[in-house]
């Protein structure tokens, strides 16, 4: 089981004061594949992230992250994991490389190792000319780029983007959008893309709907349309997560 | 090694940010100098100080206020420090810490220590005006005053980081500095000496014998004069280490601030 799947989570259950915000959720995610996670406001989707950056910890349940358990040993579990947070993380003050340098120390990579990760992450992401800038000289596309080659910078095995899209313009999320598949490609990493966006999920991508705290589907995209005879996904989600509104 | 990079690189980003900040650094050093040029010249002629420890001649009041005027810079800074907690925290770049594989104790503990380095290169900065001010200490208390102001800094630092760990916005930075910078300071030997505290009020006075500012006020002056006060040096240690205990139990995801905040945006 720990060779095919990046991230085990089993019966998670977590709430704040006592209020519940997952409930019993289990997932498994393979290796190499994308997965989107779609879900209104409130759903559990940042509750989930911050869980699985241990940034909180589960009341129930188990997560393991490339066959590490997370509660057994946590940092194991975090050099495995890249994150893009929902807000951008950079210090705006500092350069593209101070800031992937900053990354890199707390990750304990050495000068050389550093600046080659630097380099090829930078590259990758199509920021190479950016290096030398500070952040506060770049726009939203620019900083997200920079963003995810931090994430990438000490090779995780899986990607967390938690809402990485958002704010930014239409061509700009499209080339993003199209970058991270190609990445989940080349590098056989596991992404795990929490959106509302709908446009930002591509038909190849295995779809994870949460909604109030619970997996309401899990499944390839492809398949989750054409079964249930929707027009496309909007609608398909539109019946997942508002019928109770709507009924009510 | 991979500890000592990741210090490197924290000490590294804290320094960076503080000579990006220079407003900073500036009123970091008019505070206390408005205090020795101004305050303690109108002081000056009001207040003479007996001879007291560690002095060993009778001295002007801007010579007694300088090691308190160190202790402000270094209280304002671990307050500065701590607010740049908070603001990392609202803004999430504390999260790109906390996601560091190396344990969390170390992480915050690094970073306390890059923000005492700051304080320290402050202090010095102070006493390289307060020297130009005719205010001397022999070179060797400038050198011995080092670890001195590092401990001190390191528990007005621990204090900060301890705050930081409780206040949920930034908004509530100013009580702070109503309820626990702005009656530190005077309930201490910063200001006077604490036998002249104690003519007018017994109780104020056994406060601030208390308080452990006095005490690391107290460390830096002896040290600055080539002496060692072995009680101040063990109060300021204990109370850092038990604010940085405090500190890491605050930051802990299962207890602390995260789960107090109650995010669950998405």
């Amino acid at each position: 089981m720990s060779t095919e799947f990046a991230i085990v989570m089993k019966e998670i259950g977590f709430g704040y004061h006592r209020k519940p915000v997952l409930q019993s959720l289990s997932l498994n995610l393979k290796k190499g594949r994308y997965y989107a996670l779609l879900g209104p406001n409130g759903a559990g989707k940042s509750t989930l992230f911050a869980l699985l950056c241990q940034l909180l910890r589960p009341q129930a349940g188990t997560i393991s992250i490339v066959g590490v358990d997370a509660a057994k040993t946590p940092r194991q579990a975090l050099a495995k994991t890249g994150v893009v947070f929902q807000q951008s993380t950079l210090d705006l003050d500092l350069t593209v490389e101070q800031n992937l340098g900053y990354h890199a120390a707390l990750h304990g990579m050495g000068a050389l190792q550093t600046r080659t990760a630097i380099t090829r992450e930078l590259s990758r992401l199509d920021v190479a000319d950016k290096r030398k800038v500070k952040v506060r000289a770049l726009n939203g596309g620019h900083r997200r780029r920079v963003e995810i080659a931090r994430a990438l910078l000490h090779d995780p095995e899986v990607l967390l983007l938690d809402e990485a899209t958002v704010g930014l313009d239409i061509p700009t999320r499209q080339q993003i959008n199209q970058d991270l598949r190609e990445l989940c490609r080349q590098k056989a990493l596991t992404v795990l893309s929490s959106t509302h966006l709908i446009d930002d999920i591509q038909p190849q991508d295995h779809l994870i709907v949460l909604h109030k705290g619970t997996v309401q589907l899990d499944m390839p995209c492809a398949d989750a349309v054409s079964p249930y005879s929707y027009q496309g996904l909007s609608e398909l989600y539109q019946q997942l997560t508002l019928k109770e509104e709507v009924a009510a | 090694m991979t500890f000592w990079v990741a210090f490197l690189g924290i000490t590294k980003r804290e320094l960076l940010r503080f000579f990006q900040q220079r407003a900073r650094l500036l009123s970091a050093l008019v505070r206390p100098l408005l205090w020795l040029v101004v305050f303690a010249a109108g002081f000056r002629a009001a207040l003479g100080i007996a001879i007291i420890e560690p002095y060993d001649t009778y001295i002007t009041y801007d010579v007694y206020i300088v090691p308190g005027l160190a202790g402000i810079i270094m209280l304002f800074n671990g307050m500065q420090s701590s607010l740049s907690m908070v603001y990392d925290r609202e803004m999430g770049s504390m999260k790109v810490m906390l996601m560091s594989p190396l344990p969390r104790p170390f992480l915050l503990i690094a970073r306390l220590m890059a923000g005492a380095i700051i304080s320290v290169l402050q202090v010095y900065a102070f006493l390289l005006i307060a020297w130009l001010l005719d205010i001397e200490m022999t070179a060797v208390g400038y050198i011995s005053a080092v670890p001195a102001i590092f401990l001190a800094a390191l528990m007005l630092g621990a204090l900060g980081l301890f705050l930081s760990s409780f206040i949920k916005q930034l908004e509530n930075f100013a009580g702070v500095m109503n309820f626990v910078v702005f009656p530190m300071f005077f309930l201490s030997s910063a200001l006077y000496p604490l036998w002249k505290m104690r003519e007018s009020s017994e109780v104020l006075y056994w406060i601030s014998e208390y308080n452990p500012f006095t005490h690391a006020v107290e460390l830096v002056r002896f040290a600055l004069y080539e002496q060692m006060n072995a009680e101040a040096a063990v109060v300021t240690l204990m109370t850092a280490v038990v604010f940085s205990a405090l500190a890491i139990w605050g930051y802990d995801p299962k207890k602390g601030m995260f789960r107090r905040q109650g995010k669950g945006a998405g």
